[in-house]
């Protein structure tokens, strides 16, 4: 099974992708119609993806849990897309955009996957004008850009804090128009519980109706994974509600690898927590880093009135406000990569300058934009985040500095997939957040929207064929009939019936708190071997007791709450081991994974020498070690330097 | 929460419905010491666990962003869509709305084009249905001019940005007294009708959308603005004007 | 055009443009009211003018054609939105303030100005019809006939007089152009906005316009019949 073969094609980087496109295989016309693909989630990728494939002449399966593929979680990005278009004149360009990703990501990414990324990055934007979706415009009718973190240049499209939105509106538009013209047949409010493997290969799902129950099974030549990351894990995060890591973790289980679980992103800019019964933390862009300036009191008995509501944000003069940000890292500034802005947040607030009444928040002050540009033009660049957090919180951000405090909300790691977004069973693909690929150790700002939409329009249509191109001769199976398919969903009811059957005391959310503060307290912004033990230890104790202990009201039959968060939760705290034994593993500090064995000066130290390489994790079996597999990352066309943010050179 | 802060003290009044077909009903419960810094929907998550421990089941309702962008919360609370603050959705409306001793009553959205599934959750599936008849540019992936090819002037981008923001959440048609979908609609035909990719088959997208809304048994809009009022994201009604004026171009055309 | 009227914005428009027909009219009436108030033979020569011209009675024809379309499209709608709304209402509903209370109770304004309607024609148009179409015009009912109202039945400027001196007949007809009024506020800016004609900024200029639109109109009817009311009350 060394199977960690990327296939990364041939040639200089700048010519790969097109070689690649230019050699693969394809399959004809009228060939198409007779191949089914299923898509799982329609988010960014998904929805782009099913669209796309369905345009090409495929007959495409969308499912997703929601109640409409509109309220798939890319909705909630806000900030904007990147590009490579350098509309702006400043120098910008698909290599500087590859690289910034490449650094901002620590060099833990696959370099000809990221270079694609940014190649097609142009062709998004393009797209996406096309099907009507309102990004920002000049006075000129031309196309504006802002800045985002990470970068020296202005990339980034958006539309107004609403980008992730809007573009998920236009990928959803492409796909109902599909589902109109009947090449897309729609599964809302219906969750993948498994998939069905025939001689090897993935050839469909097993799904369950979250309205009915019903379980049954879907045919299709292969699977798209498209189905969002597991942020969810720390139960607290900016992902939705609904979020879940279980398709890939159902995935991992049928012999798919899971890469690089431990690279999760901590956001810096999110709305502080206020009580133990909060659902979920909300996040404010971090476009708002542009403009707002962060800081917090330089008397530490400042931060200790603040805190006991002695005294305001307001009361504080300039000359005793610590713009740590600004003073650590003069080249960026408040614009660091989210891992850093983050941690140096968490670094002031363990060091007593917290602010906030729990001692967890710094401060994000615009007074000093408003200076500047007027309220008027700050209203109009975030008016309707500050309507937001005001809504929140109470507090008016024009005349009171924001709260903010660092949140988990995005995952580097996922699902294993080479070059062609191929997982490591044969039939079934991943993309978007629900793979591994594109970010490193740490995303950048404004490309997470860039790669769903890049694997979803430009990479699956086109490699996704060279799998398919000598499946069309593989007649279509029925499930009713086909013993795998049958199989698999007797096992789907007995699992179910399992979950129902336990019986317990303890509701799921309590147990899936408990679960999330074993995850942040001891696998979060700083990780120690010691910690990380006892979490694969106290994640371990958990999972007994969830099995022992759950108690899920309600019926199988029929809509079933309990049981749908059960069947996320169970799979969690499978997930939350594998991301602490991942983190244990890596033994160095990069992009989100921070292990405070290995600093320097309190910066992160990345261990090139031995850590070089992605970490991908094959199951083995319930209640055994999962093995590591390695596939090492060999930079080629790029000089690996330390990520250094405080001289721009 | 620490012992010293005392929260609010609810009586809620919420709508009970066991699926489409069962007649549903009121049931009254306390919730007792709700910090008003919680949002509307953690309240409903402490009734939930709270009736999980007395081994009933919880409250069905849609909810999943919970940061008022995916559409997916509803309720009507205390006689209002998204209940009682303005330009918000549910999961962003907060306990400090509320005062303590107060009734609550929580119904789902009552209107005929989105029949209950369960307790506060309901069916609409038919805004998806709408979409699909026509609310999209028909452009495929690949082939496009590039993004700068066609300048936009700045105000239509940005009232087509004010029409695009519609979340879908079906507050529109909730809070209509003629269930009337035309909100909704008309926020994605001005979207395209404003901008020259989409202009190319307005006529076709207004026709084809409002054929599918009439088909689908939604009412007819008789401009008494409680939509705009109630709509979360503030779509204004002058995108139903725009609606109207493509629809007779369109119908003028042939 | 095909299915363009079995459309729900079809029949809306109908609405709109029977709706703006009538307006028209209203207008048309209100001057021609206020003769009164300065000349009743003046009056009566519009009316007789009026009466005796072919086109004069096409227009009613015209205008009973567009009063009987509003009617009945109105009450399709009503019915299709009843049914659109489902058959479960809202335990409790507090619609936010700004929602016009006309705007929700059209049909039900349309009503009162239709029963209004029935009382206007049976006192004054059928009367005038039929004594003009019996020939009798210079007779006047017996209940009718007061000491120094000796007047045909022809005679409008008269029946004003008559009826308004009246001041249950002032009551009732005031209670109905404040319905009228109400109908005509929302309905003319409603008229706008169903057509298309109407933007963002132009939705609040039409709301003023109609407002003042339809209290000069409403104003100049409750003119003529106060103004007739104190002419007559003490006769």
């Amino acid at each position: 099974m060394a199977n960690l073969d990327s296939k990364i094609p041939e040639g200089d980087l700048k010519d790969k992708w097109s070689n690649y496109k230019e050699h693969q295989h394809l399959v004809n016309p009228a060939n198409k119609r007779k191949i089914d693909i299923i898509v799982v989630g329609t988010g960014l990728a998904g929805g782009a993806a099913a669209a796309s494939l369905a345009e090409m002449g495929f007959k495409v399966k969308a499912f997703c849990y929601q109640d409409s593929p509109r309220r798939a979680h890319s909705i909630a990005a806000q900030g904007g897309i990147n590009a490579a278009k350098n509309y702006p004149n400043d120098g910008d360009s698909v290599y500087r955009l590859f690289y910034d990703t490449i650094k901002g990501g620590d060099y833990r990414a696959r370099e000809a996957n990221v270079y694609r990324l940014a190649e097609v990055s142009n062709n998004i934007i393009d797209q996406c004008v096309a099907q009507g979706v309102p990004f920002a415009r000049e006075y000129g009718g031309l196309l504006a850009n802002r800045s985002f973190g990470g970068a020296l240049v202005s990339r980034t499209f958006y539309a107004r804090g609403q980008t992730g939105q809007q573009l998920l509106l236009g990928a959803y538009s492409a796909l109902s128009r599909q589902v109109g013209l009947k090449n897309v047949e729609l599964y809302p409010r219906t969750e993948m519980m498994d998939l069905v493997m025939v001689d090897g290969r993935c050839r469909g799902i097993v799904a369950r109706n979250l309205i009915t129950g019903e379980v049954k099974a879907y045919f299709a030549h292969c699977v798209v994974l498209a189905t969002g990351g597991y942020g969810n894990v720390y139960f607290l995060s900016t992902n939705a509600m609904g979020s879940n890591g279980s398709a890939a973790m159902k995935a991992y289980r049928k012999g798919a690898y899971f890469a690089n679980p431990c690279m999760v992103q901590i956001h810096p800019t999110c709305i502080p927590q206020h009580g133990d019964f909060q659902s979920k933390l909300t996040l404010m862009s971090e476009s708002l880093r542009n403009d707002g300036r962060i800081w917090v009191p330089k008397k530490k008995e400042d931060a200790e009135k603040l805190r006991k509501g002695q005294m305001k944000a307001s009361d504080i003069p300039d000359e005793d406000r610590y713009f740590y940000l600004e003073e650590r890292y003069p080249a960026f500034g408040n614009l660091v990569p989210r891992d850093v802005a983050s941690r140096n947040a968490k670094e002031r607030c363990d060091a007593g300058y917290g602010v906030n009444s729990t001692g967890k928040a710094v401060f994000l002050d615009f007074k000093y934009a408003i200076q500047r540009l007027g309220k008027d033009v700050v209203e109009q660049r975030y008016g309707n985040l500050f309507q937001m957090y005001q809504k929140i919180t109470d507090t008016d951000p024009y005349k009171e500095p924001m709260m903010i405090y660092p949140a988990i909300h995005y995952t580097m790691g996922g699902l294993w997939v080479d070059y062609e977004l191929s997982t490591t069973v044969p039939g079934l693909f991943a993309a978007g957040e629900a793979n591994f690929s594109d970010h490193g150790a740490n995303r950048l700002g404004a490309s997470a929207l860039m790669q769903g939409l890049a694997d979803g329009y430009f990479v699956l249509p086109y490699t996704i064929q060279e799998y398919l191109a000598d499946q069309f001769n593989v007649p279509r199976m029925d499930p009713e009939k086909q013993p795998e398919f049958k199989k698999a969903v007797e096992d789907v009811k007995a699992y179910i019936n399992k979950l129902m059957n336990v019986k317990g005391k303890e509701s799921v959310d309590s147990i899936h708190k408990r679960l999330g503060h074993i995850m942040w307290e001891n696998v979060g912004m700083a990780r120690t071997k010691e910690s990380l033990e006892r979490a694969i230890t106290e994640i371990q104790a958990l999972r007994k007791e969830f099995w022992s202990n759950v108690f899920i009201p309600g019926d199988v039959n029929g809509l079933n709450v309990e049981l749908e968060k059960a069947n996320r939760v169970a799979d969690f705290l499978e997930l939350g081991e594998l991301i602490a034994r991942d983190a244990l593993h890596r033994n160095e500090s990069c992009g989100g994974h921070f292990r405070e064995e290995s600093q320097d000066n309190g910066e992160a130290k990345r261990d090139d020498e031995h850590f070089m390489y992605v970490g991908a994790w094959e199951y083995k079996g319930e209640d055994k070690e999962p093995e590591l597999h390695k596939e090492d990352l060999n930079y080629q066309f790029i000089k690996v330097q330390t990520r250094n943010y405080k001289t721009g050179k | 929460m620490s012992e010293d802060i005392k929260g609010l003290n609810l009586t809620l009044k919420v709508w009970r419905q066991k699926d489409r077909h069962t007649q549903g009903h009121f049931e009254t419960y306390q919730v007792s010491n709700v910090s008003t810094e919680a949002s509307f929907l953690e309240m409903m998550d402490i009734l939930n666990e709270q009736l999980i421990n007395n081994g009933q089941e919880p409250v069905a309702f849609d909810h999943d962003c919970r940061e008022g962008i995916c559409g997916a919360c509803s309720l009507f609370i205390n006689g209002r869509a998204h209940g009682p603050d303005d330009d918000i959705t549910t999961c962003q409306l907060h306990m400090r709305k509320f005062h303590d001793g107060q009734t609550i009553t929580v119904e789902p959205w009552r209107s005929g084009g989105f029949p209950i599934i369960k307790d506060l959750m309901v069916d609409r599936s038919a805004y998806d249905k709408i979409m699909q008849a026509g609310g999209f540019v028909s452009v495929s992936t690949g082939g496009v001019p590039d993004a700068n090819a066609i300048p936009i002037p700045k105000p239509d981008a940005d009232e087509a940005m004010d029409a695009a923001a519609c979340i879908g959440c079906g507050a529109c048609a909730a809070t209509c007294k003629n269930g009337s979908a035309m909100l909704f609609v008309s926020a994605k035909v001005s979207q395209l009708a404003l901008l020259p990719q989409g202009k190319v088959e307005a006529a076709r997208r207004a026709k084809a959308m409002v054929a599918k809304m009439d088909e689908l048994g939604f009412g007819n809009c008789t401009n008494t603005g409680a939509c705009e009022l109630e709509c979360p994201k503030s779509v204004s009604i002058s995108h139903i004007a725009r609606l109207n004026r493509e629809f007779l171009k369109a119908n003028l055309k042939d | 055009m095909k299915g363009f009227f079995k459309s729900s914005i079809g029949k809306k428009f109908i609405m709109s443009i029977t709706g703006c027909f009538l307006v028209l009219f209203l207008t048309f009436h209100m001057c021609m009211n206020l003769v009164y108030v300065f000349s009743a033979e003046g009056y009566n020569m519009v009316c007789e003018f009026l009466g005796s011209n072919w086109y004069a009675v096409a227009g009613t024809m015209i205008l009973a054609l567009g009063f009987v379309f509003h009617i009945v499209y109105a009450t399709i709608l009503t019915i299709q939105n009843r049914k659109a709304r489902g058959n479960d209402r809202y335990d409790n509903q507090n619609l936010p303030a700004g929602v016009e209370w006309s705007s929700k109770n059209m049909y039900v304004l349309g009503a009162i100005v239709f029963l209004g309607l029935l009382l206007h024609f049976s006192q004054f148009w059928a009367k005038m019809m039929f004594a003009e179409l019996a020939g009798c015009e210079g007779a006047v009912p017996d209940k009718f006939a007061t000491p120094g109202w000796e007047t045909a039945s022809t005679d409008g400027a008269a029946w004003i007089g008559f009826y308004f001196s009246q001041w249950h007949n002032v009551l009732l007809y005031l209670v109905w152009f404040a319905a009228i009024w109400l109908h005509l506020n929302h309905g003319f800016w409603s008229m706008f906005q169903t057509l298309g004609a109407s933007n963002s900024k132009w939705i609040p200029r039409l709301k003023t316009i109609g407002t003042v639109y339809s209290s000069v109109i409403i104003g100049g009817f409750a003119l003529v019949v106060l103004v007739a009311f104190f002419k007559n009350c003490g006769a």
